[in-house]
């Protein structure tokens, strides 16, 4: 190291060389500028929560309350009438004066966003984020089980058992299927799967229903529990319609990145495995895909961190209701369908705003977290086990 | 190489100088008013102006007229005081309202409902989740799936306000992104209610309201909601920074006269005086 750095020093000083170092060196720390901007820019448009200073959150002192409303006007648009051209003036509402602000939040904000129920707009607002975690959790669940058996499956057959004529067209295939717009799958879960899972599901009911039977007879005192959680409701949007469409949108991420790992794998293994005997499928699932396993489970996490962030399919197909149920054919809201529905009303400044940032920050934790798995578990303890130290 | 360039130049200057000529309006806001705006844009007689319509929401719109992004703001709910102290905050001077047509907030049900009217208060108690079956309004022995706007929509909180009277929604309601989602939704579930805007009707039933249990239930019709009697009817307003001028102050005498208003029947609202 040393020495390089002294050939360095040893040749001429070229201001034109240095322009271009510079120059590529802002561009490439560009985009870790930008994250970092990004987090310093959520972290502070929540900060009203965060360092309580939202107006919402100030203490009230309740005699000084009354008196500082009262000169504080009450401002209201004028109404212009266009045929005469004059403003009317407007009649003070009396029933409007009982202000949101007059009720105490006497408890705990943090309370609030830690209990049970969404209702952010209202007189008295409820802030409970934990239907949107559970619901979060169900869309990206269901998601993973559709896509991920598929995609590897896909993947494998791609990689070892297709013909290269037949791998030249799923490949690029699959990929237009990457390029999808989220609003075009959102569109068609709405308008087709809904239908089709609907009618499945009504079919499936009484089938559903003697195995909730089955399972709470097994396992004494969960009759409740289980029949609340297994048999099949009738609504028509569920976690299930949008888990498909989510799945949709991260088949080709994990298909792609699992298929390039298999085949990075060398073609040694395959071609000894075969030799000892194994057939070619025992050699892809016992031989293959293991040698792959840390790429195949970085796509698979990678598919995660899509779901968890999937704005417009889980708007539109899901339902949207802040249910606190573990149930998947119920309805459920997300955390980002909620931000991307909510944003364009909200007061810019006011609590809810603030909590809408600090869904961001949410989302934002756990894509850095899963990024940091992928890196760490990943990286190091599979690459180890598999492919040797 | 140097006359090319000049030829370049030129050209160019030409096409941006056209692009001056138009003035170019935008309208944002309500997802209940788009299509009337649009149409309204569409008819227009002086084609000179150019027009950007968006929905996004009443609340969006409101957003927009606050940050100077949009002329006008098209609203279905009025504008909160918070909102108007912010304008004036802003720009010195409370914001300018303009009525520009009337709408009632149907009710919806599937096709095979045989359910005709129901109240105010049985509204309100089916949304807010207290009658939770469809017997006990008089229809078949199945549980009722509801089905709402989102709450950035004004429909949102003017149904929320007049009809559930400031009570929350039941948690299992679902809030879908726009009055044409809830009608799609409802024409293919046929235990589903919800509302919306007026104009929407196409596949499904619309009940009739009534204030009361003992009272006449109406049908919201041209008639019903101009003489008061449909329930839950409101206003739709346009919402405008200062008193309209020049090309803004055009466009709004036209939607106020009788063919603008005559627009507003065609698209399926009512007008805000008799024809």
């Amino acid at each position: 190291m040393h020495s390089t750095s002294k050939l360095y020093k040893k040749s001429k000083f070229r201001l034109s060389e240095m322009i271009i170092e510079w120059t590529i060196r802002l561009t490439a720390s560009f985009s870790v500028i930008v994250i970092f901007l990004i987090f310093i820019f959520i972290f502070r448009e929540s900060g009203g929560l965060i360092f309580g200073t939202a107006k919402e959150l100030k203490p009230k002192k309740s005699t000084s309350e009354k008196t500082t409303d009262k000169p504080e006007e009450k401002v209201k648009p004028e109404i212009y009438n266009p045929e005469t051209g004059e403003i009317a003036k407007v009649k003070e509402n009396k029933k409007q004066d009982i202000s949101k602000s007059s009720e105490s939040k006497s408890e705990s904000i943090w309370k609030n966003i830690f209990s049970d129920t969404w209702q952010p707009v209202g007189k008295k607002p409820k802030y409970g984020i934990q239907p949107l975690l559970i619901g979060t959790f169900k869309v990206t669940l269901v998601s993973l089980l559709f896509a991920t058996p598929l995609s590897i499956l896909a993947a494998i057959y791609c990689a070892f058992f297709a013909k290269a004529w037949i791998r030249d067209i799923i490949k690029p295939t699959v990929e237009v299927l990457a390029g999808f717009p989220s609003v075009v799958l959102g569109f068609f879960c709405l308008v087709t799967v809904v239908q089709g899972v609907y009618n499945t599901t009504q079919f499936l009911q009484p089938l559903c229903t003697h195995i909730a039977d089955f399972i709470s007879w097994v396992i004494p005192f969960s009759n409740e529990w289980i029949h609340s959680v297994l048999t099949i409701s009738d609504f028509h949007y569920s976690s299930v319609v949008g888990g498909i469409g989510l799945g949709l949108a991260v088949i080709p991420i994990i298909f792609t990145i699992s298929e390039d790992a298999l085949s990075s794998v060398p073609k040694s293994y395959r071609e000894a495995s075969l030799a000892l005997g194994a057939t070619e499928s025992e050699t892809a699932f016992k031989v293959m895909l293991p040698a792959a396993l840390p790429g195949v489970v970085a796509a698979v996490l990678l598919g995660i961190g899509r779901a968890f962030g999937e704005t417009m399919i889980a708007l539109m197909a899901t339902g949207n209701a802040a249910l606190f149920s573990w149930n998947i054919f119920h309805p459920v809201r997300t955390l980002a369908a909620t931000i991307g529905s909510e944003t364009g009303e909200v007061q810019w400044g006011s609590l809810h705003y603030n909590i809408l940032f600090f869904l961001g920050i949410l989302l934002f934790l756990v894509s850095f977290i899963i990024n940091a798995l992928t890196e760490l578990f990943v990286k190091r303890y599979l690459s180890k086990k598999f492919q040797g130290a | 190489m140097k006359r090319r360039f000049i030829l370049f130049f030129t050209i160019s200057l030409f096409i941006s100088g056209s692009a001056f000529e138009n003035k170019v309006l935008t309208l944002k806001g309500s997802d209940t008013m788009v299509i009337l705006v649009q149409k309204w844009t569409e008819v227009y007689p002086d084609k000179s102006v150019q027009f950007q319509v968006t929905g996004g929401g009443s609340g969006t719109g409101i957003a927009s007229l606050i940050n100077g992004t949009t002329d006008i703001c098209s609203s279905s709910r009025p504008m909160k005081s918070a909102e108007a102290s912010q304008m004036k905050q802003k720009y010195g001077k409370p914001p300018i309202e303009i009525r520009v047509a009337r709408d009632g907030l149907s009710v919806y049900v599937h096709k095979s409902n045989m359910i005709k009217a129901l109240t105010i208060k049985q509204l309100g108690d089916i949304f807010t989740g207290k009658i939770k079956n469809w017997k006990e309004v008089g229809g078949p022995n199945h549980k009722i799936i509801l089905y709402s706007r989102e709450n950035n929509s004004g429909t949102y909180e003017f149904f929320k306000e007049h009809v559930l009277m400031n009570k929350d929604f039941d948690p299992s309601a679902q809030h879908m992104p726009g009055t044409s989602a809830v009608v799609g939704a409802i024409a293919m579930d046929e235990w589903g209610i919800g509302y919306g805007g007026a104009a929407y009707t196409k596949g499904v039933n619309e009940v009739k309201v009534s204030l009361q249990k003992d009272s006449i239930a109406y049908l919201p019709t041209e008639e019903n909601i101009l003489n008061g009697k449909y329930p839950i009817s409101r206003f739709l307003y346009f919402y405008l920074r200062e008193r309209p001028m020049n090309e803004i102050k055009q466009f709004i005498d036209w939607v106020i006269s009788n063919e603008g208003q005559k627009v507003v029947l065609d698209v399926g609202y009512f007008p805000t005086k008799k024809l």
